[in-house]
């Protein structure tokens, strides 16, 4: 099990349990983590799964590939430690990663 | 995709009324199966789509993206469907109607009348909303009191130019759309301020170089930021609060505009089918599972817009709603016609409709 956080642009945590393989999304989505829209179902096509990861963390979430970027546009208050959910798979490195969900889902 | 199968958005000078046995609300890939099942029971079909494309969310969200669950396909993209789907379509020549949203649906003698966005009008025998999350329509940014501009200052298209000739005009995003109308807008506005998060955009080469001239002898203003606030009174939009890099620092300020155009992508709303009058559970609309009809006769619902105890959101649960929709849609098409029921392996009559034979 992968634990991980996502905190409510209200403040309120969640920290729920994460498989690997997994993405973040989808674990969002298993727990009914408020906030996570996901409107594409996963296809990179929506920007409505916006997370800003923790700086401690962005080294091993990695950067966004291009399609992502792009996708990003669609995003808003779009930040340096801007990802798409949907992007990022669990993997055991990543036990006790930290996100932050935006006010908003554009 | 052939040419031939599409006809053009809108309708040049006074539209006459456009008759069909049935009209296919939806161009997906349910939507598209609808037409080679109606045409197997001789029924021609119409279909509008909100997309410039047929497709639906295979074309528009995942064109590229492998489906692993259609049956007889272990894998195939959400494009190779739709063509696959309109080749199958083909022998029964439906008429295409795209850009176009379906405003309004009224009972009248002998079926419906329907009328799109765009003012095209159409009465059928029989309708299937085949609409799968609803229409797709432009994001909203969600900028506090957005609404209140919306129709005066904000515009999510270009509907008539003249709304924007000599007026301080802020086109936000980095894509195709937002380019495009930069290009277009340059001309005639005021002034033409494009702002993006980033100094890279997404559209066509060429148009991104044509920006990139009118960049560079100053008669467009990009500025990389991102829209916080709007400012103005009762529908005139004055400014724009903008947030981003100036100078190293990242600050606030504000810049004139008089005209918004945010292109932040698409998302699926039901839009005024709600307003039909239809039997509807949480923004899904409620059918039989044996006809696939609506609370209103001669109205249908296949595919991802409907729901039913045990519904699946699948793409082949649509397909086989369109087989039973289709031979429901006969009784009402050809009453009292005597139906037998065939298979096109072997029906010489379905194999020359497909024209195989």
């Amino acid at each position: 099990m992968i634990k991980v956080t996502f905190i409510e642009h209200n403040g309120t945590v969640h920290t729920v349990d994460g498989e690997p393989g997994q993405t973040l999304m989808e674990t969002a989505v298993k727990h009914a983590v408020p906030g996570i829209v996901a409107e594409c179902g996963g296809a990179c096509s929506c920007a409505t799964c916006h997370v800003y990861v923790d700086d401690t963390w962005k080294e091993k979430t990695g950067a966004p590939s291009e399609m992502e970027e792009d996708m990003l546009d669609f995003a808003f208050d779009v930040r340096a430690s801007s990802r798409l959910s949907c992007q990022i798979r669990l993997k055991p490195e990543l036990d006790g990663l930290v996100v932050r969900i935006p006010e908003f889902q554009n | 995709m052939a040419l031939d199968m599409i006809v053009g958005s809108g309708v040049d000078g006074a539209p006459a009324e456009i008759e069909t046995d049935a009209l296919i609300i939806g161009a997906g890939p349910v939507g598209l199966f609808a037409v080679f099942e109606l045409g197997l029971v001789d029924i021609k079909a119409h279909v509008i789509d909100i997309l410039d494309k047929p497709g639906g969310q295979c074309a528009e969200l995942y064109p590229e993206k492998p489906i692993y669950d259609i049956p007889a396909h272990p894998t195939i993209t959400g494009q190779a469907l739709t063509d696959r789907l309109l080749e199958q379509a083909r022998p029964f020549e439906p008429t295409f109607h795209f850009g176009q949203r379906v405003e309004s649906l009224k009972k009248v003698d002998g079926g419906f009348e329907v009328e799109t966005d765009l003012g095209t009008r159409f009465r059928a025998k029989v309708v299937v909303v085949a609409a799968g999350g609803g229409s797709f329509t432009p994001k909203r940014p969600p900028l506090a009191g957005i609404e209140g501009f919306e129709g005066a200052s904000v515009f999510y298209a270009v509907r008539k130019i003249d709304a924007f000739r000599d007026k301080a005009v802020l086109i936000v995003g980095g894509g195709d759309s937002a380019l495009d109308w930069t290009l277009n807008l340059q001309p005639i506005a005021k002034s033409v301020t494009l702002i993006h998060r980033r100094d890279e955009f997404r559209a066509a080469p060429d148009s991104v170089n044509k920006l990139r001239e009118l960049l560079s002898d100053g008669s467009v203003r990009f500025i990389q930021g991102q829209l916080t606030k709007l400012n103005g009174d009762s529908g005139a939009l004055r400014s724009v609060t903008i947030r981003g890099p100036v100078g190293g620092l990242d600050l606030e300020y504000e810049v004139e505009a008089e005209r918004l155009l945010p292109f932040f992508g698409l998302t699926m709303k039901l839009g005024p089918i709600a307003n039909w009058g239809l039997n509807l559970n949480e923004n899904q609309i409620a059918v039989d599972t044996a006809r696939f009809e609506t609370s209103e006769p001669g109205i249908f619902a296949i595919g991802d817009i409907n729901t039913y105890p045990g519904k699946l959101k699948l793409i082949l649960s649509g397909f086989h709603e369109a087989a039973l929709m289709a031979q429901a849609a006969q009784k009402i098409v050809y009453p009292g016609k005597r139906s037998v029921f065939q298979y096109t392996t072997s029906s010489s009559s379905l194999q020359r409709k497909l024209g195989v034979i």
